[in-house]
Parts: C-alpha cells; structure tokens; sequence
C-alpha cells in the first residue's frame, strides 16, 4: 500500500470537505465517474435502504387487512408493491407474530438477511455467538436482548438461506388504535422485525 | 434514479464495519456521504475490486491507531481510497493537489452541479 498521499494527515473539516470535492471532480474529469451516479449512490445508502423500508411494510400491513394478507402470502411481490426491491433473488418470508407465537430469524450458515426492507444486518446478527445459539436456546438469547417471553408463548425460530429471507410482522402494540399509518412507522424498530424485540406503544 | 444494492457493503465487518444506527448508515457530515459514495461508485464502475479498497481501508484504519490518531472513520476512509488511486496510478498526489487548490478558490461548496 502507497503511503505517498497528498500532504499531511487529514484535518479539519474544511479541508476534508476539499479533499472529497478535489477526488470527486479529477475522477469526473477522468471519465471513470459521473456526479448522477455518485448522487443515486449516496441516495440509495441514506435513504432508501434501511428498517425503514421493512417499518413502512409493518405500519401498512397493520392498517390494510388486505395488505397484510398478500404479505403473508407472498412477501416478495408485498414488498415490491411499497416500491423496494426484491432481494437478490432471493424470496422474503414474512412470519407474522400473534399472540401465542413469536417468530426469531437468522441466518446459522452465514449472514443472510432482507436487507432491501431492513438495511445492512446488524453485527450481532452475523456473530457466531448469536447464529449458534439462538438455534438452541432461543429464550435466553432473547431474554439477553431484553426480551422477555411467557412460556405461554410459543418461539420459532427460522433459519435463512440463499433462497429465502425471513422477516417478522410484528404484533401492533396495544394502545395504538388511534394512531395512523405514518404515526406508527417510527415504532417499528429493526430488532423487532428480526424477532429479538417486540414493539412498543412509545419509541 | 436509484443505484442497486452493493452486496460487499453489507459484508463489511469487524474494524472496517462501517458507522450505523438502527442498521441505517450514519453520515456525520456531508462530506462523509459523498466519499462514501466515491468508492461504492468507483468499484461498481470496475476501478478496483471491493477487497482492494477493503485492504486500503483497513491499512489505514490500522496506521491510524498505531499512530494513536483520533482521526475518524470517514477519514480513514477517504485517505485509503486516495492511497489505493494513486498506487494505482489512477489519479497522481498532484492532480489532487492541483484540484483542492481549484476548489479553495473557488469556493464550491457543492462540487458539483445538479
């Protein structure tokens, strides 16, 4: 690896904001990049992929019966119908939680997730330590995670592979009958619809 | 217009993981997004393999905290890429230089048009 970059160590604000700007702008002039693809780009990451996607799904399919149900069927062409994409592929399962079960995913082989709805999978999601043992001992996985389930409560576990990724529909919390589709979208969180959390009436 | 996913992005883990919150990227300034999207944009267009910049990244990371630096991730990020574009002959300390002294001039606080 080179270590002859340009001048001293980057410092301030100022002059990476320069630094960036000068890159961006001899590559352009290069022809090995334009500006369009380097704006749909960062758009893509900042915006457009995240839980967010996955938070939308969850929000509409609790106020659209309708919606729920070609969820719950065929999750894939439910999620393509909000506008993201596919993954890779790959089907996405959605495992709808009820009230006697709650449904846990991950990926024991390596690291697959649905990450046009729920973004770039968290850490502990690709660590050895959750793969092995969620598999095993779900409860205390998730009671690690502050989850804490009655026995009453059947927990599924659900193993995802290069063909399907899974997705939690998780149950709306009590007292949000009032609230609107747009007002429960923030309540949906990541952890929730990878099963290691449920949601709640506040953020 | 959307740019699809980059599946590397996703497998970047332990001291290259990139910055997030809730699973979503965090960009602290502005500046940090658009060098993130420099090099995404650089490798989809077939200027280098996403390893090589994952190795520029990491040696920087490493010369970092070696040196004891509290430079940031994004730093890190940005001076990786240049040092795997000029190893590669792809762009010259030079022309970068000749190209900040462009923009200090000129005050282009955007960089580009839209």
């Amino acid at each position: 690896m080179s270590s002859d970059h340009v001048g001293n160590r980057a410092g301030s604000d100022a002059e990476l904001v320069l630094r960036t700007q000068a890159l961006e702008s001899l590559l352009v002039e290069k022809g090995l990049i334009t500006t369009d693809v380097i704006d749909a780009v960062v758009r893509t990451y900042e915006q457009d992929v995240g839980p967010l996607n996955g938070a939308k799904v969850v929000a509409r399919a609790w106020v659209d019966a309708a919606y729920r149900q070609r969820l719950l069927t065929d999750g894939t062409a439910a999620v393509v119908e909000l506008g993201f994409s596919g993954a890779q592929g790959a089907d996405i399962v959605v495992l709808e939680n009820t009230p006697s079960v709650h449904n846990v995913v991950v990926c024991t082989l390596c690291s697959c997730y649905p990450w046009p709805v729920l973004g770039l999978p968290p850490t502990w999601y690709k660590s050895y330590a959750y793969r092995s043992r969620v598999v095993r001992e779900p409860r205390t996985v998730l009671g690690e995670f502050g989850l804490e389930l009655p026995e009453t409560i059947e927990v599924r576990v659900w193993d995802s592979n290069s063909d399907i990724r899974y997705m939690v529909l998780p149950e709306r919390p009590a007292g949000t009958e009032h609230l609107s589709e747009q007002d429960l979208i923030p309540l949906v969180t990541r952890d929730a619809m990878i099963g290691t959390a449920v949601v709640h009436s506040q953020v | 217009m959307n740019a699809s996913l980059n599946h590397h992005i996703a497998g970047m883990a332990g001291e290259i993981a990139l910055p997030r919150q809730n699973g979503e990227l965090v960009f602290a300034t502005p500046w940090e997004a658009r060098a993130f999207g420099l090099a995404v944009a650089l490798q989809e267009a077939g200027a280098y393999e996403w390893r090589e910049f994952s190795a520029a990244l990491a040696a920087e990371i490493s010369k970092a905290e070696q040196a004891g630096s509290g430079s940031t991730y994004y730093e890190r990020w940005l001076l990786g890429l240049e040092n795997l574009l000029t190893a590669r002959g792809v762009v010259t300390p030079a022309e970068i230089n000749d190209h900040m002294a462009y923009h200090a001039t000129h005050l282009d606080h955007d960089g580009h048009d839209h």
